[in-house]
């Protein structure tokens, strides 16, 4: 459990981040969104102390962050950062094994760790141990990224847009294969970003900030339908609103019995892509692959704020 | 008419024009103005200028391929070489030790003409990094036997040689340990320095600013400088003479080129450090390196490209001022050039100074491939 208290930092007298506070509970997933200059970035960088905290305190565990050496408390902290940061002149294995190797761990346990990595961000260990970054797509470079900062097997992990650079159809996979790895590895996760669509399909729970503020900190189905203050409504967009409220459910978590025509849907898919599917083939109900059917109807009641 | 390769048609003007002008001077002793002997005077004259000429002319069309650019511009200067040591050994009448056979300006701009092919031609080849190994190492070996094999004994300035044989080793020594010792001192001190303006950016106007001002004092003046303000130092400082310190001899002469070097070095690494991309240095610190790690790991590493680039400007620079030091008793081989000023001997002064133009060209080349080679690695 990560818990942040009162935590400010000031440069020139005008503060950055301003008396924030939050707890993020084990194994969740975190995104800290607003616009640039909204202290969220520099919120992040106070976790593993790239920034001292002008005052507050942060808590890992219980543990107050500043009673450690700011270097060995980053080595139990994952850190990844757009552009992911590779260093040029070390190959990917090299990369992956920064962390271990600073920890100082058998030459053994690090390359079976460097493969487990590899093999678990989909790709060969074999065709990709020994590449040099600059052979690596920027999909490839930021998986690698996100490989490194998780080498360690730190309990928390920290990403500052991580998806920044990538374009985006990568950028759609690598969410979800971020996602999947989170659940699977149980890590507790922080991100940044200033993507509200990414905030809302990444998040367990999103903190909005605004000039160094906490305006709000949420379950995303309820930043999207009952906003705290004017800027985080402004940030969802009025418009993309009931769109983004259907792709946090399943089509599995609305079917219901009965039958309906045309190609089935499966379970897996959110309600925003059933919706998509229902207008583009004029059907007002889809059947869903293992049985029952999602209606219209329903996806137009999910669609509204309770 | 076939397209023609503008290079290769300045390099056979400069060529015909040194067929065209004297090989050699022929001399009655070394000291006196001799007379040109051309090329053509000379036994089997008149073919080697054919060939050399046909070499030059034919290099000229564009699609003359790159290789036989290569082999006819090693082969001329081949030619022109073993010319210059026969008509050393031809000219003089027999049992006159006194006539001297120096190069002349026809010789000069040979060399010049088929130096610029070879380049050219390694040039368009565009060979591989350890080609270019062997390709230097294949010069230097040539050079290096065609002097053992006595053919060029007669030329003057390798009669100068033969009476210096065991001073030039000594000067030779000299020589490196200065260019050497002033760049080892320089990396030892500059380094560090760079790395501190690096990590404390008040200081790095004032210093870039002295070491900039050091920079632009004439090369004569601050090894002038040196006699006063050393010869203070060791007369009143006590111990600073048992230390070597002095106003004459190689200790300013050293002083002096490393206060020269130290500029290339510490800006260089400044440049270097200042060039690795800000997410990398990043990155770096937030995995939790220290600073000492994240200096010795991720930045020196990045810089070091650069780095070698200052040490390849500084080495070419201090094998070239070296020469100085002849003239404050610091020994290289400027002793032979400033003796061979003084005594108006040419052949002297060339004794000093073609040593010093080949180990430049040679460290200059060698240090361009280390370059290429650590850029290869980081990039």
């Amino acid at each position: 459990m990560i818990e942040i208290r009162h935590l400010t930092r000031v440069y020139d007298g005008v503060p950055v981040v301003n008396d924030v506070s939050l707890t993020i509970g084990t194994g969740e997933l975190a995104v800290l969104v607003g616009t640039s200059g909204s202290g969220k970035t520099t919120l992040l960088r106070m976790i593993n102390r790239l920034v001292q905290p002008t005052s507050g305190q942060v808590l890992v565990e219980g543990v107050d962050t500043a009673t450690l050496p700011a270097h060995l408390l980053r080595r139990r902290i994952g850190y990844a950062i757009q552009g992911h940061g590779l260093f040029p002149h070390r190959t990917v294995a090299q990369n992956i094994a920064t962390v271990p190797r600073l920890l100082g761990w058998p030459r053994a346990r690090i390359d079976a760790r460097v493969d487990e990595l590899l093999a678990l961000f989909q790709l060969d260990p074999a065709t990709f141990r020994n590449r040099m970054p600059h052979q690596l797509s920027g999909g490839q470079a930021q998986r690698v990224g996100v490989a490194r900062a998780l080498a360690a097997k730190p309990d928390l992990l920290l990403m500052d847009e991580p998806f920044g650079a990538l374009d985006p159809l990568i950028r759609a996979k690598a969410q979800a294969d971020l996602r999947a790895i989170q659940q699977k590895l149980g890590t507790t996760l922080i991100l940044v970003t200033h993507d509200m669509q990414e905030a809302v399909d990444l998040g367990d729970r999103i903190a909005v900030m605004d000039g160094g503020r906490l305006l709000q900190y949420d379950h995303p189905a309820r930043i999207l339908t009952q906003p705290a203050a004017p800027f985080v409504r402004d940030l969802i967009g009025a418009t993309d609103r009931p769109l983004r409220l259907l792709s946090l459910k399943t089509v599995g978590d609305l079917a219901q019995p009965g039958d309906a025509e045309g190609p089935a849907i499966p379970p897996e898919a959110t309600l925003h892509d059933a919706l998509a599917e229902c207008l583009w083939t004029g059907r007002t109900a889809l059947p869903v692959q293992g049985g029952g059917i999602v209606t219209l109807d329903a996806l137009r009641a999910e669609a509204r704020p309770r | 008419m076939p397209r023609l390769w503008p290079p290769a048609v300045l390099f056979a003007m400069i060529g015909l024009a040194g067929l065209a002008l004297p090989l050699v001077q022929f001399k009655a002793n070394r000291i006196v103005p001799g007379e040109g002997v051309g090329l053509a005077a000379l036994p089997h004259g008149p073919w080697v200028m054919l060939g050399l000429g046909a070499a030059l002319v034919l290099a000229c069309p564009d699609r003359w391929p790159a290789v036989a650019r290569l082999a006819s511009a090693v082969a001329g200067l081949i030619a022109a070489t073993l010319m210059l040591g026969m008509a050393a050994s031809h000219l003089p009448p027999a049992g006159n030790s006194l006539a001297r056979v120096a190069p002349a300006s026809g010789f000069w701009l040979l060399v010049l003409a088929f130096g610029l092919m070879v380049a050219d031609a390694v040039n368009r080849l565009r060979p591989s990094l350890a080609l270019r190994w062997v390709m230097l190492a294949g010069a230097v070996a040539l050079a290096a036997g065609i002097l053992a094999s006595g053919l060029l004994d007669g030329v003057s300035v390798m009669r100068e040689y033969a009476t210096r044989r065991d001073l030039f080793g000594r000067e030779a020594q000299a020589h490196l340990a200065l260019a050497f010792g002033s760049l080892g001192l320089a990396l030892l001190a500059g380094i560090p320095l760079g790395i501190a303006i690096f990590q404390v950016r008040r200081w790095r106007g004032p210093v870039l600013g002295v070491l900039n001002i050091l920079q632009t004092i004439p090369s004569l003046a601050l090894f002038g400088m040196m006699i006063p303000v050393l010869g203070w130092v060791a007369a009143t400082v006590p111990g600073a003479t048992q230390a070597g310190v002095s106003g004459i001899g190689t200790f300013p002469a050293l002083v002096a080129l490393f206060l020269y070097s130290l500029l290339p070095v510490v800006s260089n690494t400044l440049a270097g450090l200042s060039g690795v991309p800000a997410p990398t240095r990043e990155a770096a610190v937030g995995l939790g390196m220290t600073r000492a790690q994240v200096m010795a790991q991720v930045l020196l590493p990045l810089a070091l490209p650069v780095l070698l680039a200052a040490v390849r400007i500084v080495l070419v620079q201090n094998i070239g001022l070296a020469v100085i030091a002849g003239l404050i008793g610091g020994g290289g081989f400027g002793t032979f050039v400033f003796q061979g000023l003084g005594q108006t001997a040419m052949d002297l002064v060339l004794l000093g100074a073609l040593p010093t133009i080949a180990l430049a060209l040679v460290a200059g080349i060698a240090l361009d491939l280390l370059v290429q080679g650590t850029r290869r690695g980081a990039a």
